[in-house]
């Protein structure tokens, strides 16, 4: 030993050897970051396991804060839920809070707003693993379940006018005839439906995130779920019949829009037809 | 044709044209020339917001013409039948006769969604122009004797025009018209004692039953229109019997109308405004979608959406329920539900028994009696002008608070704060709008007042010798003083003395009392217009300031003006003023 860092001592003045000790440190450093940072895609090949445990990992980072260094939720000393518990929310409702990016938040407030997603579809799927790992509850949905395009040609149109009927009788009190969103009590409000995608859609019916309630499948068997999502599609798909849908809020903008539109146009036009008189010229003074 | 000028033979009377003999075979038969003769040489004043009563009347016969479009193919009955037309999302569902004959008139015939979204966006237009009427002949004082009677036809006619804008929002028998219905339902059980019976009777049984959109049909398409109709034409009658309002100008008295005859120019006008206004409906009825009634479905008791509002003019009536505090009053086993009844049944009355009440309220308080013919200045009257912005404000935040679901999702808003702020809003709001536009009104006053005492700014800044800058003011235009001074003077009701000379008490001295204290606030703080003499001294003091310049002396006591330029009341260019050069002999310029 003592030979050794004597030797090395010796040498430490050498021309290489800043060169030694940067690559040195460069090497440290870049291995540790491999092997202790979040783990990002690293194996495909991993089994259950593997994902669920780097899973963990990212929940430790980005979700623990709030829901719990073993997502047991954390009760603020008031009584309320800082972050919920999420044991037992199964893999849906963390693949639709995640990849539409309402979690993680950016910081408490009444509901979480959509916004960009902050993990990739990977990290998605591992943190699912990890939450669906800590009690049993519902799973992602596969394609066939929310997909409408799996519905046989000559049922679509069917199944369009039944979804149709489920849509008006549970989902236009709080997301509007439209989807276009409704307001809550308190600050909160049942958010567009327009462009969202169908597997989220299903995935919100399952979970039933922030105010929504679940709509389980004794609810709403799973392609009665699909009919809904059918008839949301087949809304995207048709025109807006007779013009601008003036935002889909009814009967308020249509009011805006006779008195904005309608009502200063015409008195505009009355300005316009008094102005021009037989006698009268603009610009000269009698 | 050549004219004969030899003389040698008689002249003969021209073939008269085919549309002249057409018309003289009907005047020998019906007689209208004479009557035709005085009324098409009949005077307008011309005004932009002389026009404003017009869009309504020419929404109405948009309304009319569409509404027949529709009648023949609209079926009003809430049989059940199964869609079979070509919106493919509701194929196959059961639902009225009323709401199947809608569809088919939006997707399989002809044209039928156009007329279907002109009827309504025209229904919407019909109401806003006579609310924008109703303001104008407000401001403007034009509801005084004689003409209270029409004031209070044009009341009705709003009310009407509501309710049958209500009862046409309700016969598609849609979610929308079905959730209204229930609210009318609602407002009708909600009257104490006699409420279910009036529900009852309404419904022919319990809500929705069989028979509310046959009834609504027949109110919609016959009675309402009928009484419409009539109402517009005794309007009408009564705006030429009264003869239309004027703005006060040189030439322009209680006594005449200063404007251009009907034939040819408003006869022009008033035909052009019809297509304009049929064109605007047009388009707005092409481009911009109204009440989509395939996406809110059949009427269901058990459904419901967000955004469940009516339209834009039962708006008020939808702010007053959704903001009123739930309360209610349980009697020998009977609930009092005064969250429904005063917001849904007392407040309106309340508001439209003022509206028609007005022109006598006022008159009452400021005791006038004279007919008047010439329209006030919104200013001229700061408090008439200030009730009304306070009933605006109140209204536009009626109308918010009706659609606080729609403003809390809009802008991100807390639907309980727009609540709660409404709740004080509407008592605080008009208050604060009433102060403001009372005193704004009064300020124009003044500012009149100072135009015609001292003239207007020129813009040409003076330096005395002595450095001192100041600006020329000069008379403004006689015409202008004329119209500003074409005003009567305010007064103020003065208590009769309370006793005679025995000692005996006047009748009615409490009412009196009442009545000075409120004449008192309503005119004391006017401003009146300058006296005769006091436009003399400031006419005088022109023409002093004027001659110190153009004499180029400084000092020169007033009333010795030797210049011999004339105070024309126009606008000088500056120059004269400059000081550096002779301004003997150099016009001011004259126009």
């Amino acid at each position: 030993m003592r030979m050794l860092s004597a030797r090395l001592s010796s040498r430490r003045r050498s021309p290489l050897a800043g060169v030694v000790v940067l690559l040195l440190g460069l090497l440290v450093t870049g291995g540790a970051y491999a092997l202790l940072s979040p783990a990002t895609a690293q194996d495909s090949a991993a089994g259950d396991e593997a994902l669920v445990s780097q899973g963990r990992e990212l929940f430790l980072v980005g979700c623990a804060s709030c829901h719990g260094k073993n997502a047991e939720g954390i009760v603020t000393q008031d009584g309320t839920q800082y972050g919920p518990s999420l044991v037992g929310v199964g893999a849906a409702a963390v693949d639709f809070q995640v990849s539409t990016g309402r979690m993680p938040m950016a910081q408490p407030g009444v509901q979480a707003p959509r916004k960009d997603r902050l993990y990739n579809e990977e990290e998605t799927r591992q943190l699912a693993a990890y939450v669906a790992s800590l009690g049993p509850g519902p799973a992602i949905p596969t394609a066939e379940q929310y997909d409408p395009e799996t519905i046989p040609e000559e049922e679509r149109e069917e199944a369009i006018v039944r979804g149709g009927e489920f849509f008006r009788t549970n989902c236009t009190a709080c997301h509007n005839f439209a989807g276009s969103g409704g307001a809550l009590p308190g600050g909160k409000y049942a958010p567009t439906l327009i462009g969202v995608e169908p597997k989220h859609v299903y995935e919100a019916m399952l979970t039933g995130p922030q105010q929504m309630p679940v709509f389980s499948d004794d609810v709403l068997k799973p392609e009665e779920k699909r009919d809904v999502i059918a008839y949301l599609q087949a809304n995207e798909e048709t025109p807006n019949y007779g013009g601008s849908a003036l935002g889909s809020y009814g009967p308020v903008s249509e009011g805006m829009f006779a008195w904005l539109a309608g009502i200063g146009v015409l008195v505009g036009f009355a300005v316009w037809i008094a102005a021009h008189s037989t006698r009268s010229k603009k610009g000269v003074q009698q | 044709m050549a004219i004969a000028t030899n003389g040698k033979q008689a002249a003969k009377a021209e073939k008269p044209s085919k549309i002249g003999g057409a018309a003289t075979w009907a005047d020998d038969r019906l007689g209208l020339a004479t009557i035709a003769k005085k009324q098409i040489r009949k005077v307008f004043p011309d005004h932009w917001s002389f026009m404003l009563g017009e869009i309504a009347l020419w929404s109405f016969v948009v309304l009319l013409l569409t509404g027949v479009f529709l009648t023949l193919w609209f079926k009003p009955s809430m049989a059940e039948v199964t869609y079979m037309g070509s919106y493919d999302q509701l194929r196959g569902l059961h639902m009225s006769e009323a709401y199947a004959s809608t569809l088919e008139i939006s997707f399989d015939v002809r044209g039928g969604l156009l007329m279907r979204q002109m009827h309504h966006w025209s229904a919407m237009l019909f109401i806003a122009a006579m609310f924008v009427h109703m303001m104008r002949v407000f401001f403007t004082g034009a509801f005084r004797k004689p003409r209270e009677l029409n004031w209070v036809i044009g009341g009705l006619l709003l009310m009407l025009g509501i309710l049958e804008g209500f009862a046409g929002y309700s016969l598609p028998d849609d979610l929308l018209s079905g959730t209204g219905l229930r609210i009318a339902d609602g407002l009708m059980k909600s009257v104490p004692v006699l409420g279910t019976y009036v529900s009852f009777f309404a419904f022919g049984g319990e809500f929705p039953g069989d028979d509310i959109i046959p009834r609504l049909y027949t109110v919609h398409v016959l009675l309402i229109p009928g009484l419409l109709l009539a109402l517009i034409g005794a309007h009408m009658l009564l705006l030429v019997y009264h003869k239309h309002t004027q703005w006060a100008g040189p030439g322009r008295t209680e006594e005449n109308v200063v404007g251009f005859p009907m034939m040819p120019v408003y006869a022009a006008k008033a035909g052009g405004f019809f297509f304009i206004v049929f064109g605007v409906t047009a388009l707005m009825g092409g481009l911009m979608q109204i009440n989509p009634v395939w996406r809110f479905g059949p009427y269901n008791p058990a459904e419901v959406t967000a955004g469940s509002q009516p339209d834009w003019y039962m708006g008020v009536a939808e702010g007053l329920l959704r903001i009123m505090p739930g309360w209610e009053t349980e009697l020998f086993g009977f609930t009092l539900s005064w969250n429904v009844f005063i917001p849904g049944v007392v407040a309106p009355g309340i508001i439209f028994g003022l509206v028609l009440a007005y022109p006598f309220i006022e008159a009452w308080i400021t005791g006038d009696k004279r007919e008047h013919h010439l329209l006030q200045r919104p200013r001229n009257a700061p408090n008439r002008t200030a009730f009304m912005v306070a009933m605006m404000t109140l209204y536009g935040l009626l109308w918010a608070a009706g659609g606080n679901d729609i403003l809390a999702v809009v802008f991100n808003l807390n639907l309980n704060y727009i609540t709660y702020f409404m709740r004080v809003a509407v008592f605080v709001g008009p208050v604060i709008a009433f102060i403001l536009a009372r005193r704004w009104a009064i300020s124009l006053q003044r500012h009149d007042q100072e135009a015609l005492l001292h003239g207007y700014e020129t813009g040409v800044i003076m330096r005395s010798p002595e450095g001192a800058y100041s600006e020329r003011h000069l008379p403004i235009d006689p015409a202008r003083a004329y119209t500003l001074t074409a005003r009567d003077r305010d007064q103020v009701y003065a208590l009769p003395s309370g006793e005679d000379e025995n000692g005996v008490k006047a009748p009615g001295t409490r009412r009196n009392r009442l009545r000075a204290k409120l004449s008192h606030y309503w005119f004391a703080h006017n401003v009146q217009k300058p006296t005769r003499e006091e436009l003399e001294e400031a006419r005088e003091h022109a023409e002093h300031e004027l001659a110190m310049h153009s004499g180029g002396h400084q000092h020169m006591p007033a009333g010795d003006y030797l210049g011999d330029h004339e105070l024309d009341g126009h606008p000088a260019d500056g120059h004269q003023f400059d000081g550096r050069h002779d301004v003997h002999g150099e016009e001011l310029r004259k126009h």
